[in-house]
């Protein structure tokens, strides 16, 4: 797998010797390791995975395989404004799947993926509570109610 | 003990708390099957992580099928093996498996030994729902030097991630991603070429699949005996000998040395020689570097470090260039007696037949995987030209047997060639663990007392436990030696060492479960590690049977130092027969 090249500064790596510190450095706390690395860095790079592994004492192809079983860790940075596309059933039925394919035809990128600019990130989720606007499309915390296929243009303008 | 009782196909039980019911089923003669299970007794190895369910079994009173292999027996269990549901179910499990499982056993490196394929052979699995429209997941193939990984007939049995991870401490593979994507493979699915894999093949000895297969150099070598301008030489190891009669069905243990060599003879080889002459040489080496070593430290000198580690295994040499780069003037310089082998065979021999190194095409024969990749470091070259070509294992050679036709129990002993054939029962014993040392303290024991060893054996640096101490008594001088097999006992031993606090002289090390005779590319073991035993038996008995049983007493050693060499330890034996090695270290980190 492909990733994306970063260069941990040395404060970087104290940060993450303290997280994994603040769990005593158990190998059995990788998990809460992973998600507390991520809640700071954003994802989780190869270069963290591997300062992980050291401090935690297991071995890297442990991490990676933690990290790529759930799908709540990723190791491609979020772009800066987030997309995301409600697909639950209520935004499904009213066509949120055109509306996902609209924002992957523009940007260019698959579900789960950042644009090579690092602007927009496009991920999907599921049910926002706001079924009466669906389909909904929220970027940041900004919330998109009713948002058809032609509209998508006019979303990414405002993030220009 | 406390012990439980159970009923398994109506027949009564008493088993002792904490047993499966896979184990008590087999206590009484019911043959549960299982694919990704796996027991190693002897070495404290359990695979179970019920992820097959192949094993199930149906329960009284439990709502659903439970994996025998990780459900303890209670007391007052009710248990059937083959219910309807239970062969249902089975059936289920197996055709998903398969559907997801190439199709191209016929020419699958596995085959025949192939633990999936036996499982459909006895579920009479003769169709495939779906196939017709299913659609295969695939991954990339990984081929390093050693091992290819085809991960498109990966079952996900994990039991290579506990060899590599548990047993070994190597820890270069693990599962990852989910679903029909779920693999096991390195960090940042790298290539194992990248990875901390040191090629120690013990994943191969336990993949039921062809998921994990050794490169195959048998069209190489069967290339270079059909080419008239090359002479070629085979050296075969010592525990090749012990274990390449199971290939051809005979009884774990039984030595084969004779036929062997006559086999070798007719595949067409110019020169049958034997590794065990390299390792008389290599004790030659490594006993005259401990003794100068030994002789050093004992007068004070603060720079000559002590242990010192035997450095005949590739795969312990792959594990410290890249966990102990601290260390690297620990280990012995002296090369491993293959590669030893190779450059006498390519220097000395080839000035005796007049023939350029060029000319000569060396095949080493052994029980190791770790071997391939060995002969191709570049340290091992002149001028492009490696001293050995090609290393196959001893499930290759009894491939090239059975391709040449070869009734291989039928064959009458015949004996190796002159001069890099002869060898001692010190060189036999390295086939096993504690060998080395052993075969080391014989000749430092003579070399340093100027007596004779009444007893040759020291049993006291023999057996099985993971890691051993002994010490020797050199006529006064005691000498404490350390010993582990499997890379996790040497991990353990190595960090001992590092803390400074142990007293050891020497240390031997093996990266694979009793040795060499338990080597990566050895007959498959099938988790029966009773086999194990019988080839370490099958290595004791080939050196009590041998007249000279002390390296330095092998005449023609002898004679190489006389004609060649000078003496251990000169000039020409550094830059022909030693070594050093890398820090690999950061090579584990992936950018």
């Amino acid at each position: 797998m492909s990733h994306i090249k970063v260069e941990l500064k040395q404060e970087q790596v104290a940060k993450l010797k303290e997280i994994c510190k603040s769990f005593d450095n158990e190998a059995g706390e990788l998990i809460n390791v992973l998600h507390k690395t991520q809640e700071t860095f954003g994802y989780l790079p190869a270069e963290v995975q591997e300062v992980i592994a050291r401090e935690l004492n297991i071995s890297v192809a442990k991490v990676y395989g933690v990290v790529t079983f759930y799908s709540f860790f990723t190791m491609i940075p979020k772009g800066k404004h987030p997309i995301s596309i409600c697909t639950g059933t209520a935004c499904y039925v009213r066509g949120a799947e055109k509306v996902l394919d609209e924002f992957k035809r523009i940007l260019d990128v698959k579900v789960g993926e950042t644009s090579p600019d690092g602007k927009f990130s496009l991920s999907c989720l599921r049910c926002v509570g706001a079924c009466g606007l669906a389909p909904v499309v929220s970027v940041g915390e900004k919330i998109y109610g009713r948002v058809s296929p032609d509209g998508v243009k006019d979303i990414l303008k405002e993030y220009e | 003990m406390e012990t439980i009782k159970l009923t398994i196909d109506n027949k009564p039980v008493e088993v002792p708390a904490g047993t499966s019911v896979y184990q008590a089923a087999k206590n009484l003669g019911i043959d549960i099957p299982v694919l990704c299970y796996m027991n190693l007794h002897d070495l404290g190895i359990e695979n179970k992580p019920a992820g097959c369910r192949i094993c199930v079994v149906e329960v009284e009173g439990r709502r659903n099928l439970a994996p025998s292999c990780s459900t303890t027996c209670a007391n007052g269990m009710v248990v059937k093996t083959h219910t309807t549901r239970v062969i249902n179910a089975r059936r289920t499990v197996m055709e998903l498996i398969l559907s997801d499982h190439p199709k191209d056993c016929l020419t699958c490196p596995k085959s025949g030994s192939c633990d999936l394929q036996n499982m459909a052979v006895k579920m009479g699995v003769r169709n495939i729902p779906g196939q017709a429209y299913a659609e295969m997941s695939t991954y990339k193939t990984d081929f390093s030097p050693s091992i290819i990984r085809d991960m498109d007939k990966c079952i996900m049995c994990r039991r290579c991630e506990t060899m590599c991870n548990d047993f070994q401490t190597v820890g270069a593979l693990s599962g990852v991603n989910r679903g029909f994507m779920a693999v096991v493979a390195p960090a940042f699915e790298q290539d194992l070429e990248k990875s901390p894999c040191t090629y120690c093949g013990q994943c191969v000895a336990v993949c039921p699949t062809g998921a994990l297969t050794e490169v195959d150099h048998t069209p190489k070598v069967i290339r270079a005996l059909a080419d008239p301008t090359k002479t070629v030489l085979v050296q075969t190891a010592p525990a090749v000998r012990a274990a390449l009669g199971e290939e051809f069905g005979l009884e774990p243990g039984t030595r084969v040395t004779g036929k062997m060599v006559a086999a070798l003879r007719q595949i067409g080889f110019d020169f049958i020689f034997d590794t065990d002459f390299a390792a008389d040489l290599t004790i030659m080496e490594e006993g005259t570097e401990l003794l100068t070593r030994l002789g050093k430290h004992l007068s004070g000198d603060k720079t000559v470090k002590l242990p010192m580690l035997t450095s005949c295994c590739p795969g312990w040499v792959q594990f410290f260039e890249h966990n102990y780069s601290d260390m690297l003037d620990v280990p012995s310089t002296a090369k491993s007696p293959q590669q030893m082998f190779g450059a006498i065979a390519k220097s000395y021999f080839a000035e005796k037949l007049g023939k350029k190194r060029e000319d000569l095409v060396v095949v080493s024969v052994m029980p190791c995987l770790a071997k391939k990749y060995e002969c191709q470091r570049d340290e091992f070259k002149v001028d492009g030209n490696p001293d050995v070509d090609y290393s196959i294992s001893t499930r290759e050679l009894a491939h090239l047997i059975k391709e040449f036709n070869i009734g291989f129990n039928e064959l009458a002993d015949e004996d190796f060639d002159r001069p890099l054939g002869e060898s001692t029962g010190a060189g036999v014993i390295f086939g096993a663990t504690g060998g080395v040392i052993e075969a080391a303290t014989r000749t430092a024991y003579e070399l340093h007392t100027g007596k004779t060893l009444k007893n040759v054996e020291f049993t006291a640096l023999r057996g099985m436990e993971g890691i051993r101490s002994a010490t020797v008594d050199f006529d006064g001088l005691p000498i404490n030696i350390g010993i582990a097999h499997g890379l996790g006992n040497a991990r353990k031993l190595l960090d001992l060492v590092r803390t400074g606090k142990t007293n050891y002289h020497a240390i031997e090390i093996m990266a694979c479960p009793g040795g060499c005779i338990g080597g990566g590319g050895q007959p498959l073991h099938h988790g029966d590690t009773s086999v194990l035993k019988a080839r370490t038996k099958a290595i004791y008995s080939e050196d009590t049977n041998k007249v000279i049983r002390k390296s330095h007493e092998n005449p023609y050693i002898i004679k190489l130092y006389e004609e060649f060499l000078g003496k251990p330890m000169s000039h020409k034996a550094h830059e022909l027969l030693h070594t050093h090695y890398f820090d690999k270290s950061s090579k584990d980190i992936f950018i």
